[in-house]
């Protein structure tokens, strides 16, 4: 496959890493908690949005909108029930929540749909491709995530810069204390950031499983190739983020072309090498504690 | 209470005589259940005494150090292979064979602790976790280790071959006994490094990782040292494992099964070494054994038959125990942090003061 044949489906695969990352940025800025469950919910969400279509046979657009609605009320659920009532938890404590609720819902989900693979498809048709310049094929799918990615960039930075709401995000990320004296109601702020980073995920999630099957699982490697994008981009920076969403992308697809059977692990080899270099990923300014 | 007036109080094996009673009582339990229990739970039991090895050997590191890890089926696959790898292709004798695997494990434990030096929290567990599914991938991918079709354990013999000295393990009852010495040695082993220098250097690095250099704590040697202990632990664990199940391929040591090891240390208590044993006895039952077979629960599984039929489907019911394991993480953290040991505790302290 030609050089840029490569570049323009590394892009496309890397922006929705990039947007799923975003997912995860968005509570780990605000709460400081790696969300594990993060593929889960959005697994859940478009299993949702299948079942909405295939089994109340309603059009897209209604189950679309059905299932944005259901994945943020379960993003402000899972914060509720979960994670607010647990005191002063430490960072081994968090991850065990969201390993937690991550278990919960693959289980509920397999219980409710089975494990067997199901087709989901969004109305675009992958098979109408472009061919912009000579050897780059772009296919609708690649257009439709590009598209998406930058709208809700552009939504994001507007909003976390302009909004009475995004402005009390970044100061409760700062400092939670200090937020709290300044009469931000903190946990709500986080019930918000659970929400959206749960409506992102579910976006993100559809994207993904049209490209592949639907099944419980589907989620388990995007996820952590996601992941590996998040610590390239430094889990803080939204902007960082899609640049290391865009360069997972970019390095799994040479990579996968060139060997084919390491594909998979690529992935952790970046991380691992980034970290040992850059402790806090590629975009993040790395802090040392105060004792 | 707990009072410590001399540093031999602090180093003795049992606290008190009532604490060397009931230890001698479970272990001669333990040492006779085979007489009346069903073959069932021979077997339960030996995957029980191996996530005992394992989760005694994690919480050195996760709850002792304070280091995340969630790459611990890698270091379990590794023993598991190598063991079985040593003892079918080069016909070393078993003991040697599994010590050996075990630190293979331990230096890839080591290596695993170098990038743990730089990194903390969510990064570190994220580093640990992309190690443990490169070892599965890698293993999966080569040939040698028979690929994706998994691979068969070689027939357990203790006896040296090449001394002409056999001594063959054939049913789970002898594996039990082999598993059961094996499991104490290293309780005790574990007991006895928390309790040397060594041990205590890990709780200071886990304290306070800053405050211990400054009383002149290595923290390269001991944070590496705390991986290889705990990948050594994990590569011994992976080794009897092996011949448990007696076939293996590399999907079995998945990230679920890392998530579950960190349970077990977590739901038993962090930094206890009874909390270990606690914490992994009471997840591999419930996960083995009760939620699998929770259709037969008197009422209970009618119920949730019930369920099944009318919203749910009646094959996906096993995955019912995934959702209830889920639920038991978040309840340990949310309501007893301390886990199955914190609850010991309070209940100790109750009974010991108890008019008061």
């Amino acid at each position: 496959m030609p050089f840029g044949q490569l570049f323009v489906e590394g892009l496309a695969i890397g922006a929705c890493y990039g947007l799923f990352a975003t997912a995860v940025v968005i509570i780990y800025k605000t709460s400081a908690v790696v969300n594990f469950a993060q593929g889960e919910m959005a697994m859940f969400s478009t299993f949702v949005a299948f079942h909405i279509l295939n089994f109340y046979g309603y059009p897209f657009w209604a189950a679309f909108l059905i299932t944005m609605l259901f994945s943020v009320f379960m993003g402000v659920l899972i914060e509720f029930l979960f994670l607010r009532p647990a005191k002063h938890p430490t960072i081994l404590g968090m991850i065990v929540i969201t390993l937690g609720a991550e278990m919960f819902l693959m289980g509920l989900a397999s219980w409710k749909w089975g494990a067997e693979q199901q087709f989901f498809a969004l109305p675009i048709n992958p098979s109408v491709t472009y061919e912009p310049i000579k050897g780059m094929i772009v296919n609708n799918w690649s257009i439709s995530v590009l598209a998406v990615t930058s709208f809700i960039m552009l939504f994001l930075f507007l909003f976390f810069k302009y909004t009475r709401l995004g402005t009390a995000m970044r100061a409760t990320q700062q400092n939670k204390n200090a937020a709290k004296i300044m009469g931000i109601r903190t946990e709500r702020v986080f019930s918000f950031a659970w929400g959206f980073s749960s409506l992102i995920g579910a976006v993100a999630g559809m994207f993904f499983a049209s490209r592949a099957t639907l099944d419980p699982a589907f989620m388990m490697e995007p996820f952590l190739r996601t992941f590996a994008a998040a610590v390239l981009g430094g889990l803080m920076s939204i902007p960082g983020v899609i640049i290391g969403g865009g360069l997972m992308g970019l390095i799994e697809n040479y990579f996968g072309y060139v060997w084919p059977e390491w594909k998979p692990i690529i992935a952790f080899v970046v991380i691992v090498l980034v970290l040992c270099v850059r402790p806090s990923g590629l975009f993040a300014k790395h802090y040392i504690k105060k004792v | 209470m707990d009072m410590k007036r001399d540093y031999y109080e602090d180093v003795q094996l049992f606290k008190s005589g009532v604490v060397l009673f009931w230890t001698s009582a479970l272990l001669i339990l333990l040492f006779t259940i085979p007489l009346y229990a069903p073959n069932y739970y021979i077997y339960l039991l030996n995957i029980i005494m191996v996530h005992v090895i394992l989760a005694v050997g994690l919480n050195i590191l996760a709850g002792s150090t304070g280091q995340i890890s969630l790459g611990h089926a890698g270091f379990f696959a590794i023993g598991a292979y190598g063991t079985a790898m040593l003892m079918s292709s080069f016909q070393v004798p078993f003991f040697l064979a599994i010590v050996i695997a075990a630190f293979v494990a331990a230096f890839f434990g080591f290596i695993l602790g170098l990038p743990a030096l730089r990194l903390e929290g969510p990064y570190l567990a994220i580093a640990s976790l992309g190690f443990g599914l490169t070892i599965m991938h890698i293993i999966g991918a080569m040939k040698v280790f028979g690929g994706r079709m998994g691979m068969k354990t070689p027939p357990l013999d203790l006896g040296i071959a090449q001394l002409g000295f056999s001594l063959p393990v054939t049913n789970d009852m002898q594996k039990y006994y082999l598993i059961l010495v094996i499991t104490v040695v290293m309780i005790v082993g574990a007991v006895n490094i928390l309790k040397t220098r060594v041990g205590r250097s890990f709780v200071a690095i886990r304290d306070s990782d800053i405050a211990a250099e400054v009383i002149g704590v290595n923290l390269t040697i001991y944070k590496t040292l705390a991986f290889a202990v705990s990948a050594f632990y994990a590569g011994i664990a992976g080794g009897l494992f092996g011949f448990i199940l007696g076939f293996f391929d590399p999907f079995t040591f998945n990230m679920i099964l890392s998530i579950m090891f960190l349970v077990m240390v977590v739901v038993g208590g962090l930094g206890t070494v009874s909390g270990s044993i606690m914490g992994a006895t009471l997840i591999t039952y419930l996960q083995y054994d009760f939620f699998k077979n929770i259709a037969e629960v008197p009422y209970f599984g009618k119920f949730m038959l019930y369920i099944s039929d009318k919203w749910f489907t009646t094959v996906g019911l096993e995955n019912f125990s995934s959702m209830a394991i889920g639920l038991i993480m978040i309840g340990i953290i949310i309501f007893e942090p301390l886990g199955m040991f914190g609850v010991w505790i309070r209940f100790k302290k109750y009974w010991m003061t108890w008019p008061f």
